[in-house]
């Protein structure tokens, strides 16, 4: 029996040392070094706070600023135990709605906010949500059909903001990899930014 | 569909094949023992292990050290999981996993399935996160590719007494090939925007002034591990659809082709391994069309979307993104989801539950046809090799030859124990499914109503017998019952099929290697290639049809009627 339990547990506990604490230690400190930016979580500062990370979605509400996709992640309800409430863009619990292709919930969703947006057609990504929860990007279709209402409420010309819509949009990486897309978060950052 | 999006697909294919082909021949060097550029860390760990790497381990020897190290590796595990509350690392202070989730997630990083049932950002300790699942990720793929190389092994010659050192493979596995590739791979997912870092979660106010916690942790290299390991476990909840986890279309790429880059790899490797060439690639050529078959029908049906929304008023430009991020596209989700359930990775850039009912088939019939094309790290091989032996015994029944694969006869022994292999997972699948639907302990964990309800227990039955780990994530997951019996169908899966595989690895080995003759039937040609994705499906694939036809096929007909639930 020695002559397999030995082994066992003298390989995984070498093993536990060497991959689970040595290595992630050691990989923890260079990437640290060498890319502070990103191994911190690409976090955003305005006026010495944190406002987001670059990577992560987050709420906006108010017309002056472009309105990131619909987000099914959910906070605990504090009134009711055990029991959740829609929080969207809570990045401490990322989530999807899962709801299947027939599902009567995600047709009757999609339809409240295909009627909020003044009837179709659409962009797709404007009315579902997204798989993390905390989708960074919309398409440049969804921010197009944004300018005028930002234009209006912040009282700039809407060749201003369509400008930055422009400045902000991102092609394919390497011009054939994924979708083009716009950073919510970068874009309303640099609304607050203009004049 | 677009051409452009079919260019991504072929582009990162390439990429893959292309690392593939010498990564095998440095495969079959480390199984060979000629790989030693960390000769005094390997004979550390033998040292300590009491471990001679050059005494030979028949079949029973083999499998039982295996056995053992999963068994250590699974009470560690486990143990970690219930302590995680008072050890180091745990900077958010989160309590000590419960008694059902702590078995169930054990079990499931031992078997490399990597089914969760929690959300990592809301439930592990960086160290639950490091010394428990990272290095679980490690062996459970090393514990895959050992097995896989001594069952290689027995076709290379005639009259072997042993299968090689499952010690001395583990350690090479781990030290020559996982490892490296996981440091190189996971700097590369630093650079693209993964955390690494041990900091508590951030704290950040909104431009419109609300709270928001950024989580972070130790991500890119358990990220790395978790891809080339095919293991699929995500740090966080959403896994690779997290922007943390899967930050730019590049990482999406960069994680298939490391998901997918041993599978094949291992599959060429043992055509040098069994000293014919042309024998890995008439597998790699069956294991590359079943991936593109899958990656063109997912991409078909998503690019599609929903005709119910689509009759709402949304553009059907951008296809069906409920549940999808923006900036990986519909061609990169449907080479991640053909691969990731192909190669028993499970991890998932878009969800599953949300997808059209035949992008939803795919996933679900990859994972049910063995998890053989290509299959996990390892797993897939074995795997792969024996519905090769039932092929050139059905072969047989039609010339009326005894079959042999590589001069070796394959006989009743080999043929009744590969059939109780392929015969565990159909069993555990549909059995655990069955009973399932009709306890209301465990129907109470289904969320949608109609066929798609009976897709998620489906799905998730055959995600844990097949090793796989992804998910319909609708389904409650975290319930006493559903830990239970989806760890034991994860065990089984996992072992039931090991103990017979190894059985004809040893019964094959000791067989004399006999010459070709013209009355062999060569095992390299299109016309084999063809004969082995027939039996696959229907060996493997028949006795789902009907639980299919139940699930997402009736859904995809009352879809197009127009039918809700």
């Amino acid at each position: 029996m020695n002559a397999i339990l030995r082994p066992a547990l003298s390989i995984v506990g070498l093993f536990t040392l060497l991959l689970g604490l040595a290595a992630p230690i050691a990989f923890t400190g260079a990437a640290g070094l060498v890319f502070p930016v990103q191994a911190g979580g690409s976090l955003i500062g305005r006026d010495g706070r944190v406002v987001g990370s670059a990577l992560l979605g987050q709420d906006f509400t108010a017309a002056r600023y472009f309105h990131p996709r619909p987000s099914a992640t959910t906070e605990a309800d504090p009134e009711q135990e055990g029991a959740t409430r829609p929080a969207p863009y809570n990045a401490a619990a990322s989530a999807a709605s899962q709801l299947g292709p027939t599902s009567a919930a995600l047709k009757d969703a999609v339809a409240q906010r295909v009627a909020a947006l003044g009837g179709g057609p659409v962009p797709a990504d404007a009315v579902t949500a997204s798989g993390s929860g905390l989708d960074p990007h919309i398409s440049p279709e969804n921010a197009a059909q944004q300018i005028r209402r930002v234009a209006e409420a912040r009282g700039l010309p809407e060749a201003r903001v369509a400008a930055l819509v422009q400045q902000h949009t991102q092609g394919r990486e390497f011009g054939i990899l994924g979708e083009p897309r716009v950073n919510v978060l970068a874009l309303n950052l640099a609304l607050d930014g203009a004049r | 569909m677009t051409s452009l999006g079919w260019a991504q697909i072929a582009l990162v294919l390439a990429a893959i094949l292309a690392a593939a082909i010498p990564l095998a021949r440095y495969i079959a060097a480390v199984a060979a023992g000629r790989v030693t550029f960390l000769a005094p860390v390997e004979r550390a760990f033998y040292a300590a292990g009491g471990i001679d790497p050059a005494r030979g381990m028949g079949w029973r020897g083999y499998t039982l050290a295996m056995l053992a190290a999963n068994a250590a590796g699974f009470l560690l595990l486990y143990a970690l999981l219930r302590l995680q509350g008072v050890l180091p690392f745990n900077p958010q202070g989160f309590d000590g996993i419960p008694p059902f989730l702590a078995f169930n997630t054990a079990i499931s990083f031992v078997t490399n399935t990597n089914w969760q049932a929690y959300s990592g950002e809301a439930a592990m300790s960086y160290l639950s996160q490091m010394a428990g699942l990272t290095v679980q990720n490690f062996l459970s793929a090393a514990t895959g590719m050992a097995l896989a190389l001594a069952f290689c092994r027995a076709f290379a010659a005639g009259g072997l007494r042993d299968l090689g050192n499952f010690w001395a493979d583990l350690v090479r596995v781990t030290l020559y090939i996982l490892l490296p590739l996981a440091l190189v791979v996971g700097v590369a997912f630093v650079a693209m925007g993964m955390p690494q870092t041990f900091a508590r979660y951030a704290e950040a106010t909104t431009l419109e002034g609300a709270a928001q916690t950024v989580p972070l942790g130790p991500v890119a290299f358990q990220v790395a591990i978790k891809h080339l390991g095919t293991n699929g476990g995500g740090f966080f909840g959403t896994n690779s659809a997290h922007p943390f986890e899967g930050p730019s279309a590049l990482a999406t790429a960069l994680q298939i082709w490391s998901h997918q880059v041993i599978p094949f790899a291992m599959a060429l490797a043992f055509g040098h391994i069994v000293g014919d060439r042309r024998q890995g690639w008439a597998l790699l050529a069956v294991m590359l069309a079943f991936v593109l078959g899958g990656t063109w029908i997912v991409y078909a049906a998503e690019a599609a979307g929903n005709p119910l929304h689509i009759a709402l008023g949304v553009d059907p430009a951008a296809g069906n993104m409920e549940g999808k991020e923006v900036r990986f596209g519909q061609a990169l989700v449907a080479l991640f989801t053909a691969t990731t359930t192909g190669a028993s990775n499970g991890a998932v850039n878009a969800m599953f539950d949300s997808f059209t009912p035949l992008g939803g088939l795919v996933p679900l019939f990859l994972i049910q046809l063995g998890e053989v094309l290509p299959g996990g790290v390892g797993a897939g091989l074995y795997g792969m090799i024996v519905f090769v032996l039932l092929a050139v015994f059905v072969a047989g029944l039609m010339v009326g030859r005894t079959p042999e694969y590589l001069g070796k006869k394959v006989q009743a022994r080999e043929i009744k124990l590969a059939m109780l292999a392929v015969l565990v997972l159909p069993a555990v699948i549909l059995g655990f499914t069955a009973v399932s639907l009709v306890l209301p302990v465990a129907v109470a964990s289904i969320q949608d109503q109609g066929p798609h309800g009976l897709s998620e227990m489906l799905y998730a039955y055959s995600s844990a017998a097949g090793n796989n780990g992804s998910a319909f994530g609708g389904l409650t997951a975290d319930t006493p019952w559903m830990n239970t019996t989806l760890g034991i169908a994860m065990a089984l899966g996992r072992f039931a099929y090991i103990v017979p595989m190894m059985a004809i690895a040893g019964s094959i080995a000791a067989k004399p290697k006999l010459a070709a003759s013209t009355g062999t039937f060569p095992t390299h040609g299109p016309l084999f290639a063809g004969l082995l994705a027939g039996v696959i499906l229907i060996l493997g694939g028949l006795q789902f049809m009907p639980a299919l036809a139940l699930g997402p096929i009736a859904e995809h007909f009352l879809l197009f009627a127009g039918k809700t639930f």
